[in-house]
Formats: C-alpha cells, structure tokens, sequence
C-alpha cells in the first residue's frame, strides 16, 4: 500500500518535470545576469523548452500549460498581455501537428526545425507587438535575439534530453 | 484510466481529438482577446501584472542573488588584472575634477548669492526609496526592469527611477512589494527633454534600440553630436534637470542619445519621490507654512528647513 503510494508520488513528480523545467527557464530568463548588451538581445530560453517537450512529451505538457507559461513570460518580459501566449501556443501547435516529421529524426533536422519555427514564432511576436504599439519595432535587435536563440539551443536541448534519458524513460 | 469497449473507443477518440482541437482554438482565441483587452483596458492589464509580478517577486529576488555575486567577483578579478591602468587613469581625473571643484564652489556661491538677490523660490527635494534590481527582463520586444520595492515601501507610479549616473526610467507598475521600471530605451516610453546649452524642447522616445532618438524638435532648432539630454519637467511627471544622456548621431534617419546608464550594471535603482513633500517630511512642511502665515510671508516665499 505505501510502496504504491510513494510510486505514484514519485511518477506524478516525475510527470510535473516538464512544465516546471519549462517555467524555470522564464524566471531564468528574466534574471539579471550583468553580462553587456545581453539584455537586449536574451535568448528565449523557454522557446527551446515548449518545443523540446512538444515533439518529446506533449502528454506532459499540455497546451493549457503552455499558454499559462506564455502568460508569465508575458508578465515578466513586459511586453503586452498575450503576445508570448500565442506565440508559445502557435510553436505548440506547429510541432504538435508535424511530430511524425520530427520523431527519430537526426539532432540536425531538429535543429533546423526549431530554426524554422522559431523564425515563425520571432515573426509572430514582432508583428504582434508593432501592432500594439503603434511603432516598428527595430529589426535588426529581433535578427540578433533569433540567431542567439538558434546558437544556444544545441545547449538546452541536449541538457533537457539528458533529463528526459534520467528521469521520464518510462513516464 | 479504465479503457471502454472497443467501437466505444472508436467512436469516442474523433470526439477528444475535436475537443482537443477547440481547446486550442479557445486559448488562441484567448490570447488575442487578452492583447486586445489590454489595449481596451490598459489599468486592468496593469494590475494584473502587478499582482503576479508580486507573487514571483521572492522566487526572482532569491535567484537574482547569486547571480549577483557571481557577476561581482568576476568584476572584481577582472579589475585586479587592470588595477595599474585605473590607478593612472584616476590619478589623472582626480587633477581634473580638482579643478572642477573649485570652480564649482565659485559657482555655487556665486549662485547662492544670485538667489538671495532674485529671492528665488528653490523646489521640493526629493525624498527616494532605493531598491534592488531582481528582474532585467530582456528581449528585442520590451526593456523593463523589476524592482524589489512597491507600494508598501511608498513607491507610486510615474516616479523617476535613477542611479548615480543618471535616468534610467519611470515606474510604470506596482505591486504590494514589487514594481516595474520603463527604461527609457522602451518602444513606449516618451519623455520631454532639454537638449545642449540652447535648451531645445524635445522628446526623447524609446525604440527598442540602445539609443533612443529625439523627436518633436521645434522647426530651426539645431543639435550637435555631444549635447548634454537632460528632463525638462515639461508635463509634470519628472523634475528638471536629470541627467539622460550625450546626442551621439545626428543624420537623416534622426537624431540617437546614448544613454549614461549602462544597464548591465544597474544592481541598485533610486525611485524619486518629488511628490507633496514626501511621507516622512508632511508634518514639518505643514508646521513651517503654518509658522509662514503667522508670520505673514505668503505662501510663494516659503523657506525650506535646513
């Protein structure tokens, strides 16, 4: 009976690995980390999470999730209530509906898929925010946030595939 | 999960996967209506912010301060390595700034003494409320900051946020205990401002760039490269006279500031207070204009105790 117990604790704290990886990139994200001209051009660390765990455990991280992360980067980041939430969603939805493509495929074609949506997702987000504001918003820093995003992906995707072999090969 | 019979199932997994497509549908739906109420309803959108801001403000506080640690003992092994250079450099700007000094004190007698002959009504001293920076949230799309302070420790909104250097941006929300700074790189924030030895009115507006451009220049006024951007006060929101920054191009595209604040240093944030007085002082402003009318002296001559 316990030893049920604890198994199921376990399996359910297991579970909830994704969307809390994917929530401690936002506050990550938002930390000051001094280094500069870096705050500008921050690379959207929870981008690479959303995308990680869709194509791996979507079951994990449900699309209500996601919006809700996407409301908090929102929150944080300041920028206008529900732009991240459509982003995240969009990228969701995006890999959702081409996960055959990417499963069992090379670490390159991801890379390059997550290339494409996060080219998409940048593209969402500048329309998006020009939008509400009423302005252009500079290009050339949203180019230099894409191509950070793009470099330090390798990084955060392979940390989160080495979480994922650790600790939900059976989940 | 108990699994149904078998032509129940198949039946039944069309329907989840069309419930699943409206759910989806609902929260894209959602994310749009909630850009659009934010634009409707920018107080409602704001202390929403606010109050989740408040909710993760320990959790960012906590993270932040390692990180800062960290960050300072990387300065500090990198200055010892430049220790001999900056000893120099000082030296140098110590000789120089003697020199200020003591044309400053000319002038700040000079002054005095020009303001007892005009009887010049100086304004409200600022009281402020320092706080630490927990957030810097970055990205091409927003420059703002969080700070560990808000309501409770008497910071309001539109306040001007500052360190030694200069402005760094106005608070825009706030929370019970945290509060959001608009750095004046933002693409929303505007604000008035003198420019050079002319005092040019203009308006220094945000891009998301690191340097702001000016805007709204009265037609044959001109700039050069090096002018001093400082507040003006026009509108109320901001004393007269905050350093901003230096003109660093002037060209057709427009006119770019480069800010004095470097943001990735910024660690402790000043919020000014230039409000009735401040908190703290109301008491004795109101003692001294009751003693002024006793006295007979309007209210325009009020002196400012020492």
């Amino acid at each position: 009976m316990t030893s049920g117990l604890w198994h199921r604790m376990d399996l359910l704290a297991r579970q909830l690995t994704p969307s809390m990886l994917t929530l401690a990139l936002v506050v990550i994200n938002a930390v000051p980390l001094h280094v500069p001209g870096l705050a500008r051009v921050a690379p959207l660390l929870p981008l690479m999470a959303i995308y990680h765990w869709a194509i791996f455990r979507p079951r994990l991280l449900p699309a209500s999730v996601v919006f809700l992360i996407g409301l908090l980067q929102d929150v944080l980041g300041g920028t206008p209530i529900g732009v991240n939430a459509l982003v995240f969603i969009a990228v969701y939805g995006a890999v959702l509906s081409q996960k055959r493509f990417f499963m069992g495929k090379s670490f390159a074609i991801q890379w390059l898929g997550f290339a494409l949506i996060a080219a998409g997702a940048m593209a969402i987000s500048w329309a998006a925010v020009s939008l509400l504001s009423v302005a252009l918003v500079e290009a050339q820093t949203v180019v230099f946030q894409y191509l950070l995003t793009l470099g330090l992906f390798p990084t955060v995707a392979w940390l989160l595939l080495r979480w994922q072999r650790a600790f939900l090969r059976q989940v | 999960m108990r699994e149904g019979p078998r032509s129940f199932n198949r039946l039944a997994q069309p329907i989840k996967t069309l419930a699943q497509r409206f759910a989806y549908l609902g929260l894209v739906v959602t994310a749009v209506g909630l850009m659009i109420l934010g634009k409707v309803d920018q107080l409602l959108m704001d202390s929403f912010r606010a109050n989740v801001t408040d909710a993760v403000a320990p959790i960012l506080s906590a993270v932040s301060q390692p990180v800062e640690s960290v960050s300072r003992a990387v300065d500090h092994v990198r200055e010892i390595g430049r220790l001999q250079q900056e000893n120099a450099r000082l030296r140098e700007n110590e000789a120089r700034l003697l020199q200020w000094q003591s044309a400053a004190r000319k002038l700040e007698a000079e002054n005095k003494m020009l303001r007892d002959l005009l009887h010049f009504v100086p304004g409200a001293e600022p009281s402020f409320i320092t706080a630490r920076v927990i957030a810097d949230t970055g990205g091409a799309f927003a420059h703002s900051l969080i700070l560990n302070a808000g309501a409770r420790d008497g910071v309001t909104k539109g306040e001007a946020a500052v360190t030694g250097d200069g402005l760094v941006g106005r608070v825009d929300s706030v929370g019970a205990h945290s509060a959001r700074i608009l750095l004046i790189t933002d693409l929303n924030s505007r604000i008035p401002v003198l420019v050079g030895p002319n005092r040019t009115r203009a308006i220094i507006a945000g891009n998301n760039s690191n340097q702001p451009r000016l805007i709204h220049l009265p037609p044959g006024e001109t700039v050069a490269p090096g002018d001093r951007v400082i507040t003006s006060g026009h509108g109320g929101a901001f004393p007269t006279g905050l350093p901003i920054g230096e003109v660093a191009t002037v060209n057709d595209n427009g006119i770019s500031v480069q800010p004095l604040v470097d943001r990735s240093r910024l660690e402790f944030i000043r919020v000014l207070d230039y409000g009735l007085g401040g908190i703290v002082r109301a008491p004795e402003t109101d003692r001294v204009s009751a003693e002024d009318a006793k006295a007979g002296i309007g209210k325009g001559a009020r002196r400012r105790q020492p």
